[in-house]
């Protein structure tokens, strides 16, 4: 970076501030580190016309900075990439590639190791599954899994606890994100804490306290009894225990997701008159669905998969209250191999499906968390 | 996207009102009457094939839809599940101690032994040994268990019936070759010195020897260990001591919950049905003892003849039992200690 050029610009700045209202990029482009140029870069970039109108997820801000002209743009392009290459002299690179080399013993050594262990912990045991499942055969796995009415309805089970437990989840994670993210009160980080929580306690003990609640020995048990409610062992007691070890995943993605995006278009709408639900459908959640669409999976996988809280409150009846995860362990105990492990290979299913969907999701919402990041750093600029 | 948000909020809410209707559908509009039978852990081939023979009789004798669901835990955790309010219409639980904790929580009502044949008892059952292929260590009865090196797999007498049993068949054969209180504790305490692991329930006590192939003698349920030699297809074989305890798993109805459910009678009957010819010959053939002498004559070789003791050999009752060996601070608690206090 060229000593004269940079007093200049900084000069410049200082000197006319009102330009940096209407030619944003220039002013952007040329202050501060590498960081900052390479966005320029792409915001210049994109002000010629390459942008597609759907990357411009900004507020009015960028929008005024792309009336900037061609020519300027182009002269700011080739500008930045110039101080780019100043930046890092290209011997320091290949100094820093050659600390970085260890002995071949060592690379092979760590790169076996790591193979072997992922080999043995995870691709061995996960093909196991599918091995053990189809071991007698294609048609007994058809009728392991469908032919047995009790594991017919463990399934349909799942999938009626799962969805439950994750639409109470989504409306509890957005709104509780929301007021994280957006407000300061009182009680603010205890309730973050609480939200926690669920991470902290051990399944096991989340179930007991239903038992506690609901059971009939429990506070509300002889009264649930006379009403004739059912909670423990049936299905409203498998959806809270789902959903109190699932009420972490979706307000936690969101939380960071609305912090970096900022409440500025959310002021904005309202300042233009919308209603509280119109800010929401119409700002809010487009601009969070990604993450918001991470946490749905991640806290549904965890719904399908939940073990431990369920088995406590279950009461393990089979056609009743038995989920794939309980109906995967009872089949177990009872000798019933191939049939197990044809329901777990099931379940597999659905988490390498959910782990394909995170992967996508999460490149979008750390795509969408740059974008934020990047405006935020364009604004404080500009 | 918006539209898809709403979706999926409508979907998940149209799901769980669907959920309500389901369940409170299958309640009341199912024609079949619903039995729900909470037995202990390796009762689940003789339930199922008991249901199947019940559900036709019934089903031909009184023309009514019958569905009977089991399910299957530790002895005391099933328990303590009833008395939590699962709606159990009948319990086959391991253990007389466990039936009784129902009892004092007010479900079932007092003198329930006496309410069927037998004290209540259907079948019985005992505690036996399944060693290795061939038999390595030449473990024949219960002092072999001592030899140097044998590793003894048995459960947790605190958390399992057939750890109570195992525990109370050591103390009772040691008193019945001869020996006194205080050589029974002796032979005890040095028994569980062999055990490596202490499983929760009695199907993982299984897996642990069968599976991960733990240990040199596994004392278990005498139809579990015939359970175990026919899965392990000629790895493993049954040795029978000279003498066991009589386990007896009593039944009983749950009366506070037929009362609601209006199925007294047929949980009665029921239960009255596995002292059948029929239900007695289905007992024998998933090995456990038959009350019925007849019926045990006829299984006589599956049933090899050793010397039985009643509980009263080592105890006043089950209840005195529990408190002698397994309570808080008892026997059990102290030889528990005193290994750790050496180790």
């Amino acid at each position: 970076m060229s000593e004269p050029h940079l007093q200049f610009v900084a000069h410049d700045r200082r000197a006319a501030p009102s330009a940096s209202t209407t030619t944003g990029v220039p002013a952007a482009a040329s202050t501060r580190t590498l960081v900052p140029l390479r966005q320029s870069t792409r915001i210049a970039a994109r002000s010629l016309g390459t942008t597609r109108a759907g990357d411009l997820t900004s507020g009015p801000g960028l929008r005024a900075r792309a009336t900037v002209t061609g020519t300027a743009a182009i002269e700011q392009v080739s500008s930045a990439r110039a101080e780019a290459r100043d930046a890092v002299p290209t011997n320091d690179l290949s100094n820093w590639k050659n600390a970085q080399q260890d002995p071949l013993w060592v690379r092979l050594t760590l790169i076996g190791l790591a193979v072997g262990s992922l080999l043995l912990l995870v691709i061995i045991p996960v093909a196991n599954v599918f091995y053990q499942a189809l071991s007698a055969g294609l048609h007994a796995y058809w009728d392991n899994l469908f032919n047995d009415p009790d594991t017919r309805h463990s399934i349909w089970l799942t999938l009626i606890v799962a969805p439950t437990a994750v639409g109470a989840n989504l409306v509890f994670g957005v709104a509780a994100a929301w007021a994280i993210a957006r407000f300061r009160f009182p009680g603010r980080s205890a309730l973050t804490t609480l939200i926690d929580l669920p991470f902290a306690i051990s399944p096991v003990v989340a179930g007991l306290q239903l038992v506690l609640l609901f059971g009939l020995r429990g506070y509300f048990g002889p009264w649930l009894r006379e009403h004739d409610i059912h909670v423990i062992f049936a299905l409203p007691g498998l959806i809270l225990a789902t959903m109190f070890v699932t009420l972490p995943f979706i307000a936690r993605e969101l939380i960071p997701v609305l912090e970096a995006i900022g409440p500025d278009e959310e002021l904005a709408a309202v300042s233009l008159g919308a209603r509280g639900w119109q800010v929401l459908w119409k700002i809010t959640l487009p601009n969070i669905k990604w993450g918001l669409l991470y946490g749905i999976l991640l806290c549904n996988a965890r719904a399908m998969g939940e073990f431990g809280a369920v088995y406590v409150v279950s009461g393990h009846i089979p056609g009743q209250t038995q989920t794939m995860p309980l109906r995967v362990d009872r089949l177990f105990q009872g000798y019933n191999t191939p049939g197990s492990f044809a329901l777990a290979s099931l379940l597999m299913l659905l988490a390498l499906v959910t782990l394909v969907l995170k992967t996508v999701l999460e490149r979008r919402t750390q795509r969408e968390l740059a974008e934020a990041a990047k405006l935020h750093t364009v604004e404080i600029e500009s | 996207m918006t539209r898809i948000h709403l979706a999926c909020v409508a979907a998940a809410l149209v799901l769980a009102g669907l959920s309500g209707c389901s369940s409170e559908a299958g309640n009341s509009n199912s024609p079949a009457i619903e039995l729900l039978n909470v037995s202990y852990d390796p009762t689940r081939e003789l339930w199922k094939a008991i249901n199947y023979a019940f559900t036709a009789k019934h089903e031909k004798e009184a023309g009514q839809a019958l569905n009977i669901r089991v399910t299957h835990a530790g002895s005391s955790s099933q328990a303590r599940s009833v008395i939590e309010g699962l709606e159990a219409d009948v319990v086959t639980l391991a253990m007389w101690t466990d039936t009784d904790a129902v009892a004092r929580a007010g479900l079932i009502d007092a003198g329930w032994e006496s309410e069927l044949p037998n004290n209540a008892l259907p079948y019985s059952s005992t505690i036996v040994f399944v060693v290795r292929k061939g038999n390595p260590k030449q473990i024949q009865d219960w002092p072999d268990l001592l030899k140097q090196g044998v590793e003894i797999i048995t459960p947790n007498p605190k958390t399992s019936g057939n750890g109570k049993l195992s525990f109370l068949a050591a103390w009772g054969a040691a008193l019945d070759r001869g020996g006194s209180e205080a050589d029974a504790l002796a032979y005890v305490t040095e028994l569980f010195k062999h055990v490596p692991v202490l499983d929760s329930g009695a199907r993982a006590a299984t897996v642990t020897f069968a599976q991960k192939k733990i240990g040199d003698v596994h004392l278990t349920w005498e139809n579990e260990a015939r359970l175990e030699v026919q899965e392990a297809q000629g790895e493993l074989e049954i040795v029978y001591p000279s003498a066991s305890i009589l386990a007896e798993p009593l039944v009983a109805v749950v009366d506070a919950n037929v009362k609601r459910h209006g199925t007294a009678d047929i949980a009665r009957e029921y239960l009255e049905f596995l002292y059948t010819e029929e239900a007695q010959e289905i007992i024998a053939r998933n090995y456990y003892r038959p009350s019925k002498e007849a019926i045990l004559a006829k299984h006589k070789e599956d049933f090899p003849e050793i010397r039985l003791f009643r509980i009263s050999a080592v105890a006043k009752d089950w209840a005195d039992a529990h408190a002698r060996y397994f309570a808080e601070g008892a026997v059990f608690d102290k030889i528990s200690e005193g290994s750790r206090g050496e180790q």
